[in-house]
């Protein structure tokens, strides 16, 4: 079985987003970009399960500009066998990620495709599911837990009301929540090795991915500041606020 | 003209709450009508308490043995076929939204809006981006119709009681997949508020140190009818299940009062609680970034702090 994960480029998490002045997005010049953490626990859990023996390759995909190199060796160097490079310069939004992805998945035929539950810049939490979706295969979103045998993956999901199990039938999609599992680190030897491994570029517009109804985002603002409160001194100056607040 | 289809969130047969938050969300788009769609395999009683919500024009129902469970891949077909008519299809933006809205948006071809904040306009919302870093203002294609999920802290939950909306059955003619199976919900049951809904939330970090110690952020909480809430970090090291996390990529909640014990202030973790009415911070690390954002601060050893707080109460 051929394993396709995403591997998105994003900001790092670490990093203390500012908002542009004039509202036309936020600071990104100079600013650290990692893999989005999501999507290094989906990359961790593929070659988990080809150590197995489930799955024979693990192919990571990028969808970004042509500077995504660096960022797609890093995968190689943590375990993938190849890349795919989907070259655009345009910000691509999850309806066209998962149409892109369908592509690939024609084209390659996995088994299993394995997404970050959500990309931490846009939050979005879309494309899995819609690649599901156009794909017709079942979704098991936020899982914390995946087992795959005869032609299934059972996953547990991670829900408001606590974990829910489900089974789907392969190929399927699957996004990964945090506690799925914890990334290995990159050694310095795996970085030598994951030079000679491919990357294949792709042309975005040489996949004819229908274009059409997208948002538009016109403006970005800083979310409003909470002002810096009182400190109290003990447990009973803090009841006695709080009791005049008409909290307690 | 504007119909909106609220797409109802329930389990063991009753309405959550989050679907009144939606159709708050929706009520802000002043529609000709708002109409709630409940697919169930018995949704009768939960079709009886969506009628309630002030504002619904209709309830809609779709019974099908199917729809026992809440399987995105079997309710999608059925949502996506419902919405026609509609020019907005909502859901609350919880797991079971998150998991259904974009699975129905590509069906229909359409983007989706996550997370909606505010209504700016029919076509205009905003959003958070980059963990709650930034806000952003997108602009729908008014020529299609909108899917979007609803940021349930954002909204308060439309008044119920007042209204009596009819209640219709839905033949929806869809052939369903049977490629994805429901097998078990283990649930943390809890005779404590709803983390979600409640007006007050005690929340304990690593600093509570174990499962054991758990139990004093149980016992407070249940002093002052508390839900419970935790970090990432105490879900991770086992203190507690997963459903009490808050933050980015747990839950989002606007309490009245919010009490964090022994948690640090990460970003992520301010992300959940940023709509909060007034933040406490128990801390013994008088530098901790949760003192940033805290209403009330004490510095202090957590397990000396709360027996006090429980004296003096
Ligand atoms: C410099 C820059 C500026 C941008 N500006 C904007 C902007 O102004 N407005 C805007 O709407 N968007 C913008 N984007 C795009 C945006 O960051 C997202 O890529 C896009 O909206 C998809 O949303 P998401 O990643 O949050 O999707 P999600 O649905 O949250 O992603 C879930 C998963 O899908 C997979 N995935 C998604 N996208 C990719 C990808 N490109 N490559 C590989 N895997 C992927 C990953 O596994 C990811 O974990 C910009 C991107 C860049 C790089
Ligand atoms: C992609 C991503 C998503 C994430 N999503 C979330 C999320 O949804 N929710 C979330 O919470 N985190 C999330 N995190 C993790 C987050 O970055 C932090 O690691 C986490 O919130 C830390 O939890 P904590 O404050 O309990 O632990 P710590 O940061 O270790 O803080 C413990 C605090 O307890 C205090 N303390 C210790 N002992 C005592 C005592 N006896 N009395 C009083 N105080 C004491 C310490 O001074 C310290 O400030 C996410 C991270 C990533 C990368």
């Amino acid at each position: 079985m051929k394993i396709l994960v995403g591997y998105k480029r994003v900001v790092d998490y670490n990093v203390r987003i500012q908002v542009k002045p004039d509202g036309t997005g936020v600071v990104t010049e100079g600013v650290k970009l990692s893999a989005n953490p999501f999507d290094d626990i989906a990359l961790e859990e593929a070659l988990r399960l080809r150590e197995k023996g489930v799955a024979e390759e693990v192919v990571i995909v990028g969808i970004g500009p042509a500077d995504l190199t660096a960022h797609l060796r890093n995968g190689l160097a943590m375990g993938a066998n190849r890349a795919i490079h989907v070259t655009t310069a345009e910000a691509i939004q999850p309806l066209t990620a998962a149409r892109t992805f369908l592509k690939l998945v024609e084209k390659e035929q996995p088994g299993l495709v394995i997404l970050g539950k959500q990309a931490i810049d846009d939050d979005a939490n879309q494309t899995g599911q819609m690649l599901a979706a156009l794909w017709d295969r079942p979704q098991a979103t936020f899982a914390s837990k995946v087992e795959i045998a005869e032609g299934k993956a059972t996953v547990t999901r991670e829900v408001d009301a606590g974990l829910e199990t489900i089974e789907a039938e392969l190929p399927a999609v699957i996004t990964t929540d945090l506690r799925l599992n914890e990334p290995r680190f990159i050694k310095l030897p795996d970085i030598m090795k994951a030079k000679s491994k491919p990357i294949e570029v792709i042309e975005f517009a040489s996949l004819g991915v229908e274009a059409g109804g997208h948002l538009k985002t016109t403006h970005y603002a800083a979310p409003p500041k909470r002002s810096k409160g009182v400190m109290v001194n003990d447990a009973a100056e803090l009841v006695a606020t709080l009791k005049q607040k008409g909290l307690l | 003209m504007t119909k909106i289809l609220v797409i109802a969130e329930h389990l063991d047969g009753k309405l959550n709450p989050s679907t009144a938050r939606a159709v708050s969300a929706a009520a802000a788009v002043k529609p000709e009508a708002i109409d709630v769609l409940v697919l169930a395999d018995n949704a009768d009683a939960i079709a009886a308490e969506a009628a309630k919500i002030e504002g619904v024009t209709r309830v809609l129902t779709a019974n099908r043995t199917e729809n026992a469970h809440a399987l995105a891949a079997v309710l999608a077909p059925q949502v996506a076929k419902a919405a026609a008519g509609y020019s907005h299809v909502f859901a609350p933006s919880t797991t079971f939204g998150k998991d259904l809205g974009p699975r129905v948006a590509a069906l229909l071809g359409v983007p989706q809006v996550s997370d909606v904040m505010t209504v700016e306009g029919s076509h205009t919302f905003k959003r958070p981006v980059y963990a709650g870093n930034a806000i952003v203002t997108v602009e729908a294609d008014p020529a299609l119709p909108v899917v979007a999920t609803i940021r349930t802290a954002s909204w308060p939950a439309a008044a119920i009681g007042a209204n009596s909306a009819p209640v219709e059955a839905l033949g929806l003619d869809v052939a369903l997949p049977s490629h994805t199976r429901f097998v078990e919900l283990k649930q943390g049951k809890s005779d404590r508020p709803d983390l979600q809904s409640a007006s007050k939330v005690v929340s304990g970090g690593r600093g509570v140190g174990s499962k054991e110690n758990f139990e004093i952020i149980y016992k407070f909480a249940d002093r002052i009818g508390a839900a419970v809430g935790a970090s990432r970090a105490a879900v991770d090291a086992g203190y507690v299940p997963n459903e009490m996390q808050v933050g980015q990529t747990g839950k989002i909640i606007a309490p009245e009062l919010y009490m964090a014990i022994g948690i640090s202030g990460a970003i992520q973790h301010l992300t959940g609680i940023k709509d909060a009415g007034t933040i406490v911070a128990i801390n013994k690390d008088a530098e901790a970034p949760i003192f940033e954002v805290a209403d009330i601060g004490l510095v202090g050893d957590l397990f000396k702090i709360i027996p006090e707080l429980e004296s003096a109460l």
